[in-house]
């Protein structure tokens, strides 16, 4: 029945398919849906920008619009990963241009992008609209220039995150004066000054401006003049806030805060005068996003009396001087809290005691729509996380990382497992898990056992045997990237279930027990995986002995075999 | 396995920093102690000496270097010098939380008041920033500010003259009428 519908019936109920993984489930039910699948779809998204080559995703999707890649692992971003790892996003570039490809949209996460790969792709796409790169590197001011000279129809440019060298030019006055699409413009990560007066023109004209963020180099009566041209702003970021509570800019700031009626995000404050923050009362009743982990010139007690003006926060990103008691405020307040991230504000170990347990089982109490989660602490019990599975069974995201990465349970002295294990249990659409503390085998067996739509999990320091990681492999049907540092799983695991990697997007093992020769033979056995070895210093002269730990393994599968753009110290097997 | 080498196994129990009412304390911290050093034997990314593992906790580095109060162990000591007092000092500029906080330190450290007051002071803070330029302090916003200076100098008022600098109260604002 279904091989007579009409192509165009099936392009029709194609267009209501807006996920991936929909879309690639259509795409493999027959040859006729295959096709019309591939030249109806206008959004990519390429998980691991080594899976695939641009060229044969350009020749299966002709119509891509959207690109969404992502380059380098994950663990890249705690400095495991030295330079000039990969990840380049020139080639996708040239290759799109030279196919003449309608590309509309970019976003990159953890790819390496040069000026140039900037300049080509402002000057080939004449529809191009939206730009997202985040933490991402390679780049400089020069790059932006010419994305903002070129692009007439650019709707959304948005840094987060990124290193960016400033080569102090004016690459906000290179927006021409017929730009007036813009509608997110976000620069929060650039260190350098800007032309505050062609950005005030720019704001002004820019009638759509719904998301602006700004960095800590446009002063607070530049920020003034801009709110208020801007009072249609939903999201506002402003890391260079006004100091003085009697100047005249701050009467200013105050007066056009309260115009800015559609502000329902905010975040910045990296430069913040505590007794400053007043001006913005007006706009916390509709704030449903706060981030002010950058701020760390807020304490406690103006944080408070903020926070209590926040009654409909869904999102909260803070530092851990808010302390429990803080979090207890939270938790009294803001009771459509979905997501909430607590950062560490001092990196050494033996501290001042930030939160601990008892604040986040406040936050599990009062906030029962909680489905996202991450948690530097100071320390943590079982009987806390079985508290907060009970409460909050509705996680989709739950990481906890403790400060002592093997610290036991804080009052027993016990490993975590079990707690690990009251969250798996109880929250059964968990996506996304990291595990810190002392853990043993056991909260592995867990995770394999109850992690049904597990699809990210982060170990470290953790485990005691093989049997560990084997639970992990054997249970979690959906799991996509696994990443493990500094755990004893060796090659026994990594050659159990050769075949279960060719259904996982990546795995990552660092500091582990797993030798040259196991790599070597998952390599023999699976060609369709790229086995990446990363070397670092002198140890690696020569061949290496198969008896020998390998430091840094990531292994990825992929359809274009080795890569040719590996550096010296990546060795593919 | 690597079970010994990584020193994971659960009999070392690992004290809270502080304790926590254990009697065994102080057997622990060195339990601790034997632990990190096995690391630094076995593994060459950890330093014995810090009790700092690489990449721990997961903080990603954007965050890492911006985020000013983690810049532990990142102490900005300046140099301050001031017209007419026969010796330096040094100043710690990750400490202070602003313009008002430095200045009243400043103040402490030299016994004068009112340094940038408009009229009340014969003195003037300026700093050498990282280009070699000597700039008037307050311009900027102060995480700007604390990470391009080099050194401050406290001048005398009489020495700028005629170049008509009106600094306002620094203690309150930082608005500069150059």
């Amino acid at each position: 029945m279904i091989n007579y519908f009409p192509e165009e019936v099936l392009w029709h109920v194609f267009s209501f398919l807006t996920s991936h993984p929909d879309r690639n489930a259509a795409s493999l039910v027959c040859k006729s849906w295959y096709n019309v699948e591939r030249f109806s779809r206008g959004k990519v998204f390429i998980g691991n920008c080594y899976a695939i080559s641009p060229e044969r995703m350009i020749s299966r999707f002709p119509r891509v619009r959207s690109l969404t890649l992502k380059g380098k692992p994950h663990f890249a971003d705690f400095n495991l990963i030295p330079q000039d790892w990969g990840g380049n996003v020139y080639p996708w570039i040239v290759a799109m241009a030279k196919g003449s490809t309608n590309l509309e949209e970019l976003r990159l996460k953890r790819m390496v992008v040069s000026d140039e790969s900037l300049e080509l792709l402002a000057k080939s796409f004449p529809n191009f609209k939206s730009l997202v790169l985040v933490s991402c590197e390679g780049f400089t001011t020069d790059g932006l220039a010419a994305i903002a000279s070129n692009c007439r129809f650019l709707r959304e440019l948005d840094l987060q995150e990124n290193e960016v060298e400033d080569r102090r030019g004016q690459w906000l006055s290179c927006f021409p004066d017929s730009c007036t699409s813009l509608s997110s413009l976000n620069f929060a990560c650039l260190k350098g000054e800007v032309n505050v007066a062609a950005l005030e023109r720019l704001v002004a004209r820019c009638r759509n401006l719904k998301s602006l963020r700004l960095n800590h180099a446009v002063p607070p009566d530049a920020l003034q003049k801009i709110l208020a041209q801007a009072p249609q702003l939903v999201d506002l970021g402003a890391d260079s806030f006004v100091h003085d509570p009697e100047s005249e800019t701050y009467n200013k700031l105050k007066n056009v805060m309260q115009k800015c009626s559609s502000i329902r995000s905010l975040s910045g404050f990296l430069d913040v005068n505590a007794r400053c923050l007043p001006s913005i009362y007006p706009i916390c009743i509709n704030l449903t996003s706060l981030n002010l982990s950058y701020a760390p010139g807020i304490y406690s007690k103006e944080l408070v009396k903020l926070i209590h003006k926040c009654k409909k926060l869904q999102r909260l990103w803070i530092l851990d001087t808010i302390g429990d008691k803080g979090l207890g405020v939270v938790a009294s307040t803001c009771k459509e809290l979905q997501e909430l991230r607590v950062f560490p504000s001092d990196l050494h170990v033996v501290g001042n005691v930030a939160v601990t347990e008892e604040g986040l089982v406040a936050i599990s109490a009062g906030c029962p729509n909680l489905n996202s989660l991450l948690y530097f602490c100071q320390q943590m019990t079982n009987a806390a996380l079985i508290t907060v599975a009970k409460n909050c069974p509705n996680f989709i995201r739950f990481r906890l990382c403790t400060l002592n990465p093997t610290i036991p349970d804080a009052v027993t002295m016990q490993p975590l497992d079990e707690g690990f294990g009251a969250i798996v249990q109880s929250c059964k659409g968990l996506k996304r898990l990291s595990v810190s503390g002392l853990l043993t085998d056991q909260v592995f067996l867990y995770i394999g056992m109850y992690a049904e739509q597990l699809e990210m999990l982060s170990i470290a320091f953790a485990g005691d045997s093989d049997k560990g990681m084997l639970y992990v492999l054997n249970g979690c049907k959906k799991l996509k990237k696994l990443e493990i540092r500094d755990s004893p799983f060796g090659n026994m695991a990594l050659l159990a279930d050769t075949g279960k990697y060719e259904t996982m997007r990546s795995l990552w093992m660092s500091s582990c027990g797993v030798t040259f020769g196991g790599c070597k033979t998952l390599a023999e056995k699976m060609p369709r995986l790229n086995v990446e070895i990363i070397n670092e210093g002198d140890e690696m002269e020569g061949r290496p002995d198969d008896r020998q730990k390998v430091e840094k393994m990531y292994l990825y599968r992929t359809l274009v075999g080795p890569r040719k753009d590996a550096p010296d110290f990546v060795w593919t097997l | 396995m690597a079970k010994d080498g990584l020193g994971l196994e659960t009999e070392l129990t690992l004290a809270l920093p502080g304790g926590g009412g254990d009697p065994s304390g102080s057997m622990e911290k060195k339990e601790k102690k034997r632990v990190f050093s096995e690391f630094s034997s076995d593994e060459t990314t950890m330093t014995a000496n810090k009790n700092e593992v690489v990449g721990w906790p997961p903080v990603c580095s954007y965050r890492r270097k911006n985020s000013f109060s983690m810049e532990e162990g990142t102490k900005m000591y300046v140099k301050v010098s001031m017209d007419g007092a026969p010796f330096l000092r040094k100043i710690d500029l990750s400490t202070r939380e602003g313009y008002s906080c430095l200045l009243m330190d400043l103040e402490k450290l030299f016994g004068c008041y009112g340094i940038g007051e408009e009229d009340s002071s014969e003195y003037v803070p300026i700093y050498e920033d990282k280009d070699g330029d000597w700039m008037l302090v307050g311009d900027v916003p102060w995480q700007m500010f604390s990470r391009s200076c080099k050194r401050l100098r406290i001048m005398k008022r009489l020495d700028a003259k005629g170049i008509g600098l009106h600094a306002k109260d620094f203690h309150k604002g930082i608005s500069i009428e150059a």
